[in-house]
């Protein structure tokens, strides 16, 4: 709605007013706010642009996927199992049970993303809150909270992931559970240094003697400036997220048959390597290409954002 | 030195009491009763409670976690509910197996990172720099347990080079350093050390990169020093941080080698947590973990040491 304004404002002003040419171009960029920069030294990365728009499809086609895929992607054909890629009906080939792959990889992206995006998503509310509280707070609280936060650090991601799950069984619940606290404390740690770094800043203060709770300041100024560091560094987890949510149901922990999910594709199609390799790699190829494009998307960010680790 | 490494065990101290906590909560987080596993569906409540306070299970958490704790101080880590057997000795088993493919990967996975951090460290933005960073995206973004299945596919199905599973001929659970065994270790090995590489090429490229940007670089070669004296100098520099770099992955191509070692049938604490978890075995699952976890704290805390005994610039003590 607002070109057809613009036009007949200038188309208006063009007697009265300079040109537009005339007007310093640096003014209008200038006027750019912090995160406008972001975007457009993010949009003038190829790499990360290319990554971004792979997500993208992925992420339309996955929602879009139930209206559609080419065939159902539940009913299989024992008559027609493991047909090579480039069959004549089943383009990306069909799997161990005649099912068609691309409709099952479309469909299977809707549960792989949401079980990648998910545990970050929450492990970065809870993570930034218990970060920033002990941050600003300090003290006591600081020292509870972030020593807790250590004996997590105690297990390598993987090993925490799998063993939580293991205990909770199996089950995409149970699977996010345990995703979310390998992400908590990563992000409580990362959140913590960042507010520790700004806490003694003059806004801070001021915004202290100004009267206002810590409880503003944590939400308003606090907030406000670690949120951006913070936010980087979880993007760069989704790719890390992506792998494990599907190495937990490709290990039997997450998703259930027969629904479609990249990783529990990939372990039932175990199976068919001496049959059909090609049909079996594709479901860890998807992971691999969503993973991959994750990162990249993330580290333009993180160069857009200036952010040195 | 000494009262350094004193600091840090005691530092260390409270971490490893969370660690058994959190091993000890897992078993009581688990739906149902732990011993479900073993006994029969038709079995009497009678029998369960015997069951339970032949295990232990009827008494108190508090309680419950304090016997467990001084068991395992002792070196007890229970019995296994599937087998039988103590679980200290699955465990150790398995340690073994696992920390060998480990330590290859690492090895491994090292050995190229730093070449590939070193040349793109040395070319900045050439093309040498480019493949490595590539090499690096790669091995961080790439699912292993894919890999693992590619390697499998191209090596074994294919070209029929190696052997897919497993970590002997015999089919035994023990690897030995022979020829035969060899062969086994490879297709493992090799994919579980893309993770490091990329890591560390990743690491090593900033180093040096940093490193050759200092004055000192620039008064070596201004005093005349010719580019090998300068390289060992860079060695000399970046070589703390890198080793520690390789240390913690160590410590995480252990903890989480399951998924590998799933793929290839390695006899190692993967194998075992899978048979545990599966099973719902859980004096054998929190026994892996705790060892598992212990040994991760470890050697953090040894990496730490040699980083300081390394890096004259580090002064903590």
């Amino acid at each position: 709605m607002t070109a057809p304004v613009t036009a007949a404002t200038m188309a208006l002003d063009g007697g009265i007013a300079p040109a537009a040419s005339e007007v310093e171009p640096d003014a209008f960029v200038a006027s750019r706010g912090y995160w406008g920069h972001v975007g457009h030294r993010l949009v003038r990365d190829p790499v990360a642009i290319t990554a971004g728009a792979v997500i993208l499809a992925i992420v339309v086609v996955a929602i879009l996927s139930p209206w559609i895929t080419p065939m159902d992607p539940y009913r299989g054909s024992m008559l027609r199992r493991l047909k090579p890629v480039g069959d004549a009906t089943y383009w990306l080939g069909s799997d161990e049970l005649g099912r068609d792959m691309l409709s099952r990889l479309m469909v299977g992206a809707r549960l792989s993303l949401f079980m990648g995006v998910t545990p970050v998503l929450i492990a970065f509310v809870i993570g930034s809150s218990i970060g920033i509280v002990a941050g600003y707070v300090g003290g006591w609280t600081n020292t509870i909270l972030m020593r807790t936060i250590d004996v997590f650090f105690a297990f390598p991601s993987v090993l925490l992931a799998i063993a939580l799950s293991g205990a909770l069984g199996a089950g995409i619940f149970n699977a996010i559970v345990s995703l979310t606290c390998v992400f908590v404390p990563q992000i409580a740690r990362i959140s913590e240094s960042v507010t520790t770094g700004i806490r003694a800043r003059d806004y801070i203060d001021a915004a202290r003697l100004s009267g206002a709770s810590a409880l503003t300041i944590m939400r308003v100024q606090v907030l406000g400036n670690v949120v951006g560091p913070i936010f980087v560094y979880s993007t760069g987890l989704i790719s890390v997220s992506m792998i494990l949510a599907s190495g937990l149901s490709f290990l039997g922990l997450g998703v259930r048959p027969p629904e479609p999910e990249w990783g529990l594709m990939l372990n039932t199609l175990r199976t068919a390597i001496y049959v059909n390799p090609t049909v079996a790699a594709l479901p860890g190829l998807a992971i691999f290409i969503v993973s991959i494009s994750f990162n990249l998307f993330s580290d333009g960010l993180r160069s857009a954002m200036e952010i040195r680790q | 030195m000494l009262l350094y490494i004193l600091k840090r065990l005691v530092a260390v101290t409270p971490v490893a009491f969370g660690v058994s906590l959190v091993c000890f909560l897992l078993v009581h987080l688990a739906p149902g009763d732990p011993l479900s596993a073993i006994l029969p569906a038709d079995a009497t409540q009678a029998t369960i409670d015997e069951m339970r306070a032949a295990y232990g299970f009827d008494k108190p958490l508090p309680v419950q976690y304090a016997i467990w704790l001084w068991h395992v101080l002792h070196g007890d880590l229970g019995v296994s509910i599937a087998t039988g057997r103590p679980v200290l000795g699955e465990v150790t088993r398995a340690v073994v197996n696992s920390l060998i493919l480990a330590s290859v990967a690492t090895l491994i996975g090292f050995t190229f990172g730093t070449l590939f951090g070193f040349v793109a460290g040395y070319h900045r933005n050439s093309i040498l720099d480019r493949v490595a960073s590539a090499i690096s995206v790669f091995g961080v973004s790439v699912p292993h347990y894919w890999l693992g299945m590619v390697m499998v596919i191209v090596f074994s199905a294919n070209l029929g080079w190696l052997p897919p599973t497993g970590a002997g001929p015999d089919g035994s659970g023990n690897w030995r350093p022979d020829f035969e065994h060899l062969r086994f270790i490879i297709l493992p090995a090799v994919t579980m050390s893309v993770i490091p590489m990329g890591i560390i090429a990743r690491t090593v490229r900033a180093l040096v990169a940093d490193i050759l940007a200092q004055d000192f670089v620039e008064a070596l070669r201004a005093k005349g020093l010719d580019e090998v004296g300068v390289f060992k100098h860079v060695v000399r520099n970046a070589a703390p941080t890198a080793l520690a770099i390789m240390g913690l992955q160590l410590g995480y191509l252990l903890g989480g080698s399951i998924l590998i070692e799933t793929v290839f049938a390695w006899p190692g604490t993967g194998f075992l947590l899978n048979a545990a978890i599966f099973q719902r075995d859980l004096p054998l699952l929190q026994g892996s973990i705790l060892v598992l976890a212990m040994f991760f704290v470890a050697l953090n805390l040894l990496v730490d040491v040699m980083q300081t005994a390394l890096d004259p610039r580090i002064e903590r003590a």
